[in-house]
């Protein structure tokens, strides 16, 4: 299991490419990466993501730990930036390994759905119509009580 | 006794700082927002509607009842939006 925070780019195929070929008791891999999409209104011209250092850590390795054990998983990753970031950007990804497929899917769904709002992350954009810190949605609060 | 207390996003801009060092006697969560918000106006605009607050004793989730005692850090935040 692998949790990164950190503020550079990654390289989302290498990722997925090495986190692929790790091992060889692994049948299934689901992969997400999450993008910053602009938007149709108005002009993104970055956003900032802001973290609580040590918590963030912290609260992902909890989340990655319950996903491992409830779906009995071989590895995971998880790769969160924060900082600066531009339309097109890569924000996070996902990686669950796992022998058999619906395992690795669910632990992925299970593992965004936490991501969203219990790790310590906030989103501020800066938009042609001003600066906004982006509010949680509550579909994200609800999400969490399919689990 | 001695509390570092943090604040992001939002609850940072109207307060005007990431951290600060307090002395409190609060034993509570509760409590320590209170005192705060008798402090200066800034800290009751940031705490005026508290279901948009979010909060985290020693890096952990709490309620706004959760004791605070024997904590080290309380940290404020508005809810949370990783992913």
């Amino acid at each position: 299991m692998q949790i990164r925070v950190q503020k550079h780019a990654f390289d989302y195929g290498a990722e997925c490419e090495r986190f692929a070929a790790a091992r060889q008791d692994v049948g299934a891999v689901v992969t997400f990466c999450g993008i910053v999409r602009a938007p149709q209104d108005d002009i993104l011209y970055r956003m900032e993501i802001e973290h609580y250092p040590g918590m963030t850590e912290r609260a992902l390795t909890d989340i990655a730990q319950t996903a491992s054990q409830r779906w009995g998983l071989l590895d995971c990753l998880v790769i969160h930036r924060f900082g600066p970031l531009v339309p097109g950007d890569r924000i996070m990804m996902v990686a669950t390994a796992s022998r058999h497929r619906a395992d690795a899917f669910a632990a992925a769904d299970f593992l965004m759905d936490y991501l969203k709002s219990r790790a310590p992350f906030w989103k501020k954009e800066f938009t042609s119509d001003g600066a906004e810190w982006v509010a949680a949605k509550d579909s994200d609060e609800s999400a969490l009580k399919r689990w | 006794m001695t509390l570092d207390v943090l604040y992001f996003a939002w609850l940072r801009e109207r307060i005007g700082l990431p951290k600060e060092r307090i002395e409190t006697h609060a034993q509570t969560v509760s409590a320590l927002i209170d005192e705060l918000r008798t402090r200066e106006d800034r800290y009751a605009l940031a705490f005026s509607d508290l279901d948009a607050v979010r909060v985290a004793v020693d890096q952990e989730l709490c309620d706004l009842d959760a004791p605070i005692t024997n904590a080290r850090e309380v940290a404020f935040f508005p809810p949370m939006t990783g992913g």
